[in-house]
């Protein structure tokens, strides 16, 4: 519950000289909490119609008393939510070194592009014949994406990478049964993603898994003594979570294969190999792309995100539908009738609006520019590894991608831990990096700066982070305690998650 | 914190004690300040089957999830109630708060399992300290 501010009584005790607590912008109430019986926003003109009986027309639906809804000014409601925007943190601010998120810049002309208003407006009704542009968007997407996956067929129809997984092993399921049987396994090493064993679940598969070797990559003689006729699938992200490449993979692929397994590829880290190698190219049987992650639409919040995922053309026939077929006169359309296809996994046809602005995307950088990005990524990466090493522990020390993972393990020996330096960040203006993840690394530092940052912004964030090492060392409380720059200090995660207050509700007595 | 002597140890960080064929199971000292504040236990029912190496439940803390693997097979004969409401206990007090009880379908698989001495040894090894 928000402070009252009638009682000015200072919010946290790390107060910073001559910041004012106590004022409206560093303590907006809640929007029922504003509220005042009686304040309007607009004011209707006079009824130039027949009046209606509401409750006559509504019947059973038709409510007398509307619940309590906040009354508000129209300038009450733009500074409230002005003011809640400023509290939050972007791109758009700053370094999102995030890792495993892939918080790069969503260009402005991906914008520009995708308002533009036959695209915009368009409807998913229209008939085929009047949406044409808007197909050629789809397949020209398409073709850019089997391209740079190396792959055969794809759908653009998942809305987000775990949905993409849910295809992609949905695909999996379909093609063995299709031979005869399902399978009952698939196997996910231990430092994946939450979301593939979540997947695989979901879909009626048993979990199996994988221990990381001591380089942080798969154990070849550990897959090949699990592999067998009961595997469906393994499911592994390449560059690993630890943003170390799996250069075994090809052996990978074939012990899988020999045991008619399949390879699914989570994409998540595919910024680091666009332009470079291809997935098609090393053994992968299906794998998803996050268009919000590798090709810059908007994410985390901004969304909606977008996961394609693309296959070999034997798991064609089991494509979700509708899949875009040209016609003979270069016209395209949507083919429903497919008897082997998985069904409909979205309504429509996908996050369209994603795919205008991964196109602009790839267009604008062309295959030179793409391969640039990658080279940037994994530059800027080793940039901050290599200015961070001699202070943070590397748990592994293969050569990094697109992200490097450090361990918290010479700050806890003052009792700091990951997540208070991640804390401690937002202090000198940073978003956090990813905390104690992956869970095969005690006290995870995973960053990942995307190719985005210049070496200016890096150097920024790399000052901070030493600062911040020496601060553990000399001053471990300062770390320990923080935020201290921020509108409210440490919040209780144990008591939100242990607690959890899902919605507001009015107090008895508001002026109690 | 000493780990109990009369305990037997899984490599994934579960303790079992053995009174009878009946077994009872919690998580480590280690375990537990590995993962931080434990806000939830995801438990089996009573009457459920578990395997020795596989999961059984799972216990979530402010940082993660993470699966918890039996030491044992066998079938599950009470689960510690407590935990719905107090998952806490476990940071306060892991080896004395149970999480489930099992009756052992094979009690040999209880002397495979590491002893204190191992077990330390093993955390040690891998935390490299």
């Amino acid at each position: 519950m928000a402070t009252d501010i009638r009682n000015s009584t200072p919010v946290t005790a790390h107060t910073t000289t001559g910041k004012v607590r106590p004022h409206q912008t560093q303590n907006e109430a809640l929007v029922f909490e504003k509220s005042a019986p009686g304040k309007c926003a607009y004011k209707m003109p006079p009824l130039d119609v027949p009046a209606v009986d509401p409750a006559e027309l509504l019947g059973d639906a038709h409510r007398e008393a509307l619940g309590l809804l906040p009354e508000l000014s129209e300038i009450e409601i733009i500074r409230h939510f002005t003011r809640l925007s400023t509290w939050n943190y972007a791109i758009d601010l700053g370094m999102y070194p995030l890792g495993s998120c892939t918080m790069k810049y969503n260009p402005r002309v991906n914008e520009v592009v995708a308002r533009i208003a036959g695209f915009a407006e368009a409807h998913p009704y229209r008939p085929s014949s009047h949406a044409q542009g808007g197909m050629e968007i789809i397949e020209q997407l398409q073709r850019c994406l089997l391209e740079i996956t190396g792959m055969d067929a794809i759908t653009l129809q998942p809305a987000a990478g775990a949905h993409g997984e849910f295809t992609g092993i949905l695909l999996t399921r379909a093609w063995h049964e299709s031979q005869g049987n399902p399978r009952r396994k698939v196997l996910i090493p231990d430092s994946a993603h939450g979301t593939n064993p979540a997947t695989a679940a979901i879909c009626g598969y048993q979990i199996e898994n994988l221990k990381s070797n001591s380089d942080g990559g798969i154990d070849l003689g550990a897959l090949a003594r699990q592999v067998d006729f009961d595997t469906a699938a393994l499911m592994l992200t390449n560059p690993s979570t630890l943003g170390v490449f799996e250069n075994q993979i090809h052996k990978i692929a074939d012990i899988l294969h020999d045991k008619g397994a399949l390879l699914y590829m989570d994409g998540a880290n595919m910024n680091a190999l666009v332009g470079k190698v291809r997935p098609g190219d090393f053994g992968v049987d299906v794998m998803h792309l996050n268009l919000h992650k590798t090709f810059s639409t908007p994410h985390g919040g901004g969304g909606p995100g977008a996961g394609p995922v693309a296959c070999k053309a034997f798991l064609e026939p089991f494509l979700p539908i509708p899949v875009l077929v040209r016609n003979e006169d270069g016209t395209r359309h949507w083919d429903y009738d497919r008897p082997h296809s998985v069904g409909r996994v979205r309504a429509f046809y996908g996050n369209t609006g994603m795919f205008i602005r991964a196109l602009a995307y790839i267009l604008a950088n062309g295959p030179d520019g793409l391969r640039q990005t990658t080279e940037d990524a994994v530059l800027n990466a080793n940039y901050i590894r290599k200015k961070l090493e001699d202070l943070y522990e590397l748990p592994y020390n293969t050569p990094s991608m697109h992200e490097v993972v450090f361990s918290d393990k010479r700050q806890a020996a003052h009792g700091v831990k990951t997540g208070d330096i991640a804390k401690r960040l937002i202090d000198y203006g940073f978003h956090p990096y990813t905390v104690s993840f992956p869970l095969i690394v005690q006290g995870a530092l995973m960053i990942e700066p995307t190719e985005s940052e210049s070496v200016e912004e890096l150097d920024l964030f790399i000052a901070a982070m030493r600062s911040i090492a020496r601060e553990a060392e000399e001053n471990p409380e300062l770390v320990k305690t923080a935020p201290h720059s921020t509108r409210v200090s440490r919040l209780d995660e144990v008591q939100a998650a242990r607690k959890p207050v899902l919605r507001w509700k009015p107090r008895e007595n508001p002026h109690s | 914190m000493p780990y109990p002597a009369n305990y037997r140890y899984t490599r994934e960080h579960e303790w079992i004690s053995l009174d009878g064929t009946i077994g009872t199971i919690g998580i480590t000292d280690y375990a537990q300040n590995s993962l931080g504040d434990i806000v939830y236990v995801d438990v089996p029912k009573v009457g459920d089957s578990v395997t020795a190496n596989a999961t059984f439940g799972s216990v979530e803390s402010v940082k993660a999830v993470s699966d918890l693997f039996s030491p044992v097979s066998g079938k599950v004969t009470a689960i510690n109630e407590a935990l719905k409401t107090e998952p806490d206990k476990i940071n306060a007090a892991p080896h004395e708060t149970w999480i489930i009880k099992v009756e052992l379908s094979n009690p040999a698989e209880f002397n495979s399992l590491l002893d204190a001495a191992a077990y330390e040894k093993f955390i040690s090894e891998e935390t490299g300290s």
